[in-house]
């Protein structure tokens, strides 16, 4: 790595471009979002660019705030299942042979090419009464009659998952992939079963990694929004799916626009106490 | 308004043959350089008019046709509103939904239209043509098309006969419905179906008192569909036994045999129009006048109806089509009508009340 600065202003020439990409393509837009969301709405489009609060007054209605806590629940929930299932079975990747850790991983690099208008359909067709595990459960015995499984929270929550996994598991692996194999064999020496190494060993050695993916996965999961609608009832519909249909179906861009960004700031500010409590559990 | 690209007929590529036609394009239209550019919704839709809507009108009047996507919802309005800012239209000519014809009055986005000029528009029917508040004619009715009750005939092989049953216990959780107060126009249906009619919804109160009344659908609610094709894949397979669909596509469904049936209730199917309105910065509305004048004459009315399964807009005795065809299509009982009116004033309020109840 190269340490020493530039010793003339042209030297900072490369950082021109993507500093400049940064803004035109980051701030610009986000800053006209900003100004957007204090715009009074004309309707069918339109907007008058004068100030006024009223996107904000409306949003804080019991009903913006128990679409919001939806909107927790599902990302809280998907980012929780990401991890008990996507940290153990990338410990057992990093462990496995090479070919298969291949293998899995391309599996998982191609989950994230999916439209998830296809994963949508896919879930609800699985889940389905006529042609999903309804009629496997029903011809196992397992239930009486085929019954369907959605929509509800628990297809959401499972097609949700299975977009969320990929990154929990790329999250992890590289971090994982560092363990060092003496460590296990440390703990097994002094007698624990490999269960207990991994639960008592391995998961609190790598607590921040953990509680990190988890934030991401739980940011990257509040911005769904057509599994929601696909997958779930209307009282699994989450915040984003209102952006969405402010923005696209009522063309009322101001309030999209105080709506994401309220969303936004109570993201951040979620993502700050845990980073703040993690910080301060790592201590303590 | 999320209509989509649903209109389509098998036959479609059978062709309506050569239409008869009265129309003597003046030949100062024919000359003119660059083709009049129309748009309608993407898709099938438009895979429709390309295939035999535009050649014939080209072969009658000499005038050629770029076709152009629009795409659906409000978007296309907002595209048409900025580009009017900048003195251009992307479109001359655009099939609109009736609430974004309106919105568009609003801002004086259409041309108004010289009805001398478009002598076929006086057959469409007068409730389908937009006006200015000075009497200037700003937009036609193109097609129409009905949203009736659609059943799975495996599982309820009897005929629905109102929409009232769609309320009844024994339908438990196995409803498809719309899932929007601006497309499923449940308020409407509910206030025909119970209240009298649509004029009910005349105040706040009777507003809400017709909204808690859609609220008893929920429990019989299984899916509120934003999708045409997740609710069309469930009935057709059973999935989703009955609910609430378009009366063409259910009949589409029905000819290649899956076992789906469109049920025109006692109160009416709901009609919804798509309406011709021209972009007021177009320096073709000389020949977008033509095009809607073509487009108004019954011949042209029923051939849509053949091909396309839309309803004409114009009335049944002016038209060719025999029983069977028109039944394809269309009802003889009186319909229910958009209050198109009240979601073009009241769209934040009707939005927000609903949402509260579809989500509480």
């Amino acid at each position: 790595m190269i340490q020493s600065r530039p010793r003339t202003p042209l030297g900072y020439l490369p950082i021109l471009l993507p500093a400049f990409a940064l803004f035109a393509f980051y701030v610009v837009p986000f800053g006209s979002m900003v100004g957007m969301s204090f715009f009074h709405n004309l309707g069918g489009g339109a907007y008058e660019e004068v100030f006024t609060l009223e996107n904000y007054a409306r949003l804080f209605s019991p009903f913006f705030l128990s679409v919001l806590a939806t909107s927790f629940e599902v990302a809280f929930l998907v980012a929780l299942f990401a991890i008990v299932v996507g940290f153990p079975f990338t410990y057992l990747l990093v462990n496995a042979r090479r070919g298969t850790q291949v293998f899995w991983l391309i599996v998982m690099l191609s989950v994230l090419s999916l439209s998830e208008a296809i994963i949508g359909f896919a879930w609800s067709t699985l889940l389905s009464r006529t042609a999903g595990i309804g009629v496997l459960f029903e011809a196992l015995g397992l239930t009486e009659k085929a019954q369907s499984y959605a929509p509800s929270l628990g297809a959401v929550l499972a097609g949700v998952t299975y977009i969320a996994m990929p990154y929990a598991v790329l999250l992890l692996y590289p971090i994982l992939s560092r363990i060092e194999p003496d460590i296990e064999q440390a703990s097994r020496t002094l007698g624990a079963s490999p269960l207990r190494a991994f639960f008592n060993v391995i998961v609190p050695m790598h607590r921040t990694p953990i509680v990190v993916s988890f934030v991401m996965i739980f940011v990257f999961t509040l911005g769904s929004y057509l599994l929601p609608q696909i997958l779930g009832r209307p009282t699994n519909w989450t915040l984003s799916v209102v952006i969405s249909d402010q923005a696209l179906l009522q063309s009322n861009m101001p309030f999209a626009a105080a709506l994401s960004i309220f969303l936004m700031t109570v993201t951040i500010l979620l993502v700050l106490l845990v980073t703040l409590m993690n910080r301060k559990g790592a201590k303590a | 308004m999320i209509r989509t690209s649903s209109l389509t007929r098998r036959t479609l590529l059978k062709t309506a043959g050569a239409m008869p036609l009265a129309l003597a394009a003046p030949s100062v239209l024919r000359a003119a350089g660059d083709p009049l550019k129309v748009g309608v919704y993407g898709g099938y839709f438009q895979d429709s008019f390309d295939s035999f809507v535009y050649p014939e009108f080209t072969k009658a009047t000499g005038i050629e046709i770029e076709s152009i996507a629009v795409p659906t919802g409000e978007a296309w309005l907002i595209q048409l509103q900025q580009a009017a800012r900048a003195k251009r239209a992307p479109a001359d000519v655009s099939m609109m939904a009736t609430v974004s014809i309106m919105r568009g009055m609003r801002t004086g986005l259409w041309a108004t239209l010289d009805e001398a000029a478009m002598p076929n528009v006086s057959n469409i029917l007068p409730t389908l043509q937009n006006r200015y508040e000075n009497g200037g004619l700003a937009a036609v009715g193109a097609v129409s098309w009905y949203i009736t009750v659609a059943t799975n005939t495996d599982t309820f092989p009897e005929p629905i006969g109102s929409w009232a049953e769609l309320w009844d216990p024994k339908y438990q959780d196995s409803l498809g419905l719309l899932a929007l107060v601006s497309n499923s126009y449940l308020l409407e249906i509910t206030a025909k179906t119970f209240f009298g009619g649509t004029e009910y919804l005349s105040s706040d109160e009777s507003i809400l008192e017709v909204l808690a009344k859609v609220a008893e659908l929920k429990p019989n609610t299984r899916l509120w569909y934003r999708d045409e094709a997740q609710f069309e894949q469930a009935l057709k397979s059973g999935e989703i036994p009955i609910g609430q669909y378009y009366h063409d596509v259910t009949g589409l469904a029905a000819a290649d045999g899956f076992p789906v049936r469109s049920n025109f209730p006692k109160e009416g199917g709901l009609r919804e129009s798509g309406n011709w309105a021209v972009a007021g910065v177009s320096d073709k509305i000389d020949q977008a006048q033509v095009f809607i004048d073509y487009m108004s004459q019954p011949s042209v009315q029923a051939m849509l109806a053949r091909n396309l399964g839309t309803a004409p807009n114009v009335a049944r005795e002016s038209m060719d089509l025999t029983d069977e065809e028109f039944a394809a299509v269309s009802s003889e009982i009186e319909p229910v009508v958009p209050r198109y009116d009240l979601h073009f004033e009241r769209t934040d309020w009707l939005n927000q009340i609903w949402a509260e109840m579809l989500q509480a």
